[in-house]
């Protein structure tokens, strides 16, 4: 069996990797790809969990992320195309209008 | 008897709301109608109660009656509620008639001012206080007719109030007489936190009940302060200062309210409280010593002074000081005799002297009068006879009042030599400036410039018939208490008993000294009618005889004459003490420090200034940068999980 720290910390790499590009990546592709691995990230530490206390409810939550996941990417990929076509770059530096 | 009162007491109230909601309307002689009509009326009501309560079977037992119940709050209970005994009568009737002739006179004097419905309301509503504070039957009733007979002094001595020394004046008044009131009311409070009750009837009773020199700690302190009620309202040492200014009011104001009634109404609660000083003689020695010496000093600066109004009013300070000469030694019955008769005396001198403005157009300054009596016969007459009654001129009734109070310094229950020696210097002092006022006024030669010669005439029937009545009653009210030492029966004294015997009684056993009989009472008579003849003399000689002898006495001792006409200074004494301090204090203090830095400042526009600061820092966080908002959020979870994670 391979130990179930091996997975969180699997998990926690991904979710910390998937936080820096978040935060650093300047393509808003880039970035939403980042929030999709944090989401999987805990997808993983959900299913590990589930397989370590023989629970089914680690995923069944899984099921959760992964819908919401899907849907929060078609709302996002609508309002990145929307940015695209009126600003004509996917650079996040340049979304910045909004400032006070 | 009851509704007799209620119809002496009612119509002023509605005469002053009449004329005041509506007077503007009203043509100056229905104002008159309706203000001397109030003025009438009540007088009438007044000798129909007096009537009416001597006919009662027991009339030396006060005549109680609660119209409404006022206050109900705790164990405090104060009605509207009348005491009415022989003291009530005799200020009631002596007020009212006083007030009533007031009114006609004023009815001429004011003729031709600005404001005449303004006037009579105000003099109707003065007149129902004055009347609630002699009829009250209770402190807080007391005290409303006390406020009230304030407020329309305010009123009325700022009557001119477009001009300024006239509304400053108002307001000195209403300022310095509060402060007594301070005093007053914390009296008021400790009779009610010692008796529960503030009923004349109920406290009056159960201090006479006490043993002598039971709760007499408690009594003198409440004694001491309702007193410095007295000093503001009757302008006595140290706050007098309002009443030479008050002098800026019309001058019947100047006779009927800082004459004959509002500033008595001190020497009244004093005398109503006879009970309470018998049980705390050191207070009454206070207030015998306070009236020796306001009368002394008084009548100093009344020498030097040239208004002939302030000559007046320093007059009836002084006299003021008499009465509680009178009552502070015991004779209460000998202060309110003199509180009538210069009832009498004092408002015949301020309307002649009236009068006397009327036909100057207004000069009041002594030394541009003289040689007035040839045109004015009938004002010359009265002013003398009054002259002659304040200076205690025998069968004048100044001599019987004065008279019986000097004899009463020196032999009363708490009279001392001394009081006696003073108040009797004093009388001659008063003598020679009543004398002064008289001869530069009306006799030697005229010093009227000779464009104003042409307007001098003897004032209407309006107003000398008014004081034709003063007069009389100058001459014939001291009747009424024929002297001991010339072999009467002081019948007003006797006819007092009811309500001071007691307490004179009380006095006269516990006195810690008493009066051999050494000199007698005829030898005391004595002693104050050669102060008389020698004020009179040396003012004939200062102002008729030597007229330059004035000013040379003035030049030898000029610093003394300095110090007199500048009044000793108190004015300005009070303006470096307590004026200046006042003003500094609520300006750069309190507007400036307080209001403009503090709260506007650090509390109003702070406030704004902290959350524009704190915005403006926090808005940073806004950049339009994406990326750091990406990163905040993970600031953000980060924490919280720390958070979470690591404490417990």
């Amino acid at each position: 069996m391979v130990p179930l720290s091996h997975y969180l910390a699997l998990s926690v790499i991904l979710f910390v990797l998937g936080a820096a590009g978040f935060v650093i990546r300047r393509n808003i592709v880039t970035i939403f790809m980042c929030i999709e691995l944090m989401l999987n990230a805990a997808n993983l530490a959900f299913v590990a969990f589930s397989r370590h206390l023989g629970n089914l409810d680690g995923q069944i939550f899984a099921f959760f992320v992964i819908v919401v996941a899907a849907a929060e990417a078609a709302v996002g990929l609508a309002i990145i195309i929307a940015i695209y076509r009126n600003r004509g770059s996917l650079n996040i530096e340049d979304v910045d209008s909004m400032k006070l | 008897m009851q509704y007799l009162l209620l119809l002496m007491l009612l119509p002023p109230l509605l005469g002053a709301a009449l004329n005041g909601i509506l007077g503007r309307r009203f043509s100056p002689a229905v104002v008159s109608w309706i203000g001397c009509g109030a003025a009438g009326i009540s007088m009438l009501f007044a000798l129909l109660s007096a009537g009416a309560f001597s006919g009662l079977a027991d009339e030396s037992l006060p005549y109680l009656h609660s119209y409404f119940t006022w206050i109900q709050s705790g164990s405090l209970r104060a009605d509207y509620a009348v005491y009415y005994d022989r003291l009530t009568l005799v200020m009631t009737v002596t007020v009212t008639v006083v007030a009533f002739i007031i009114h006609m006179y004023s009815h001429g004097y004011m003729e031709h001012e600005g404001g005449y419905y303004r006037f009579f309301s105000y003099l109707n509503l003065f007149l129902f206080m004055m009347l609630t504070l002699v009829t009250a039957a209770n402190y807080p009733v007391m005290f409303v007719g006390w406020e009230g007979v304030g407020l329309c002094s305010y009123l009325l001595i700022g009557f001119y109030f477009p001009k300024k020394s006239a509304s400053d004046a108002g307001k000195k008044a209403f300022i310095v007489t509060r402060i007594g009131d301070a005093g007053f009311t914390v009296g008021v409070a400790l009779l009610f936190g010692t008796f529960g009750s503030l009923d004349f009837a109920e406290v009056f009773v159960r201090i006479e009940a006490l043993r002598p020199g039971e709760l007499e700690g408690i009594l003198t302190a409440a004694g001491i302060l309702l007193f410095m009620g007295a000093i503001g309202k009757s302008a006595q040492l140290p706050l007098y200062v309002w009443l030479p200014d008050a002098m800026e009011g019309p001058t019947p104001v100047s006779a009927l309210i800082h004459a004959a009634t509002m500033v008595t109404a001190g020497v009244y609660m004093v005398a109503r409280s006879n009970a309470l000083y018998a049980h705390a003689p050191q207070a009454l020695e206070i207030v015998g010593i306070v009236g020796c010496l306001t009368a002394f000093f008084a009548a100093t600066i009344a020498i030097t002074t040239n208004d002939l109004k302030r000559i007046l009013a320093y007059s009836t300070i002084s006299q003021l000081g008499y009465m509680f000469v009178g009552c502070g030694v015991g004779v209460f019955a000998a202060g309110i005799f003199h509180l009538v008769t210069h009832a009498f005396f004092k408002s015949l001198l301020f309307l002649a002297a009236g009068s006397v403005m009327h036909a100057l157009s207004g000069e009041l300054d002594i030394r541009k009068m003289g040689g007035l009596r040839h045109k004015m016969r009938t004002t010359y007459a009265t002013f003398l006879i009054a002259t002659l009654a304040i200076s205690g001129i025998p069968m004048f009734s100044g001599f019987f009042s004065k008279d019986e109070i000097l004899a009463g310094a020196y032999e009363g229950p708490l009279g001392r030599p001394w009081l006696y020696w003073l108040a009797t210097l004093t009388a001659g002092f008063t003598t020679f400036y009543m004398f002064r006022a008289l001869f530069m006024t009306f006799c030697g030669t005229s010093r009227i410039d000779t464009e104003g010669e042409h307007h001098i005439h003897e004032s209407g029937p309006k107003m000398t018939v008014p004081l034709l009545v003063l007069a009389f009653f100058s001459v014939i009210a001291g009747y009424v208490s024929w002297p001991k030492a010339l072999g009467g029966g002081e019948c007003f004294d006797r006819y007092l008993e009811p309500v001071f015997g007691s307490s004179e009684t009380l006095l006269r056993s516990t006195a810690a000294h008493h009066a051999s009989g050494r000199p007698g009472p005829g030898e005391l008579m004595l002693y104050s009618l050669v102060a008389a003849g020698i004020g009179i003399l040396l003012a004939y000689w200062f102002y008729l005889k030597s007229t330059e002898l004035p000013d040379r006495v003035a030049g030898r001792f000029s610093t003394l004459y300095r110090i007199l006409v500048k009044k000793y200074y108190v004015d300005e004494l009070y303006d470096w003490l307590v004026v200046r301090p006042v003003r500094v204090g609520s300006e750069v203090l309190l507007w400036r420090g307080v209001d403009a830095g503090v709260i506007d400042g650090a509390m109003v526009d702070g406030a704004a200034r902290a959350t524009a600061g704190a915005g403006g820092i926090l808005r940073r966080i806004h950049s339009g940068n994406v990326r750091s908002y990406a990163s905040w959020v993970l600031l953000g979870a980060v924490a919280w999980l720390a958070y979470i994670l690591l404490w417990p």
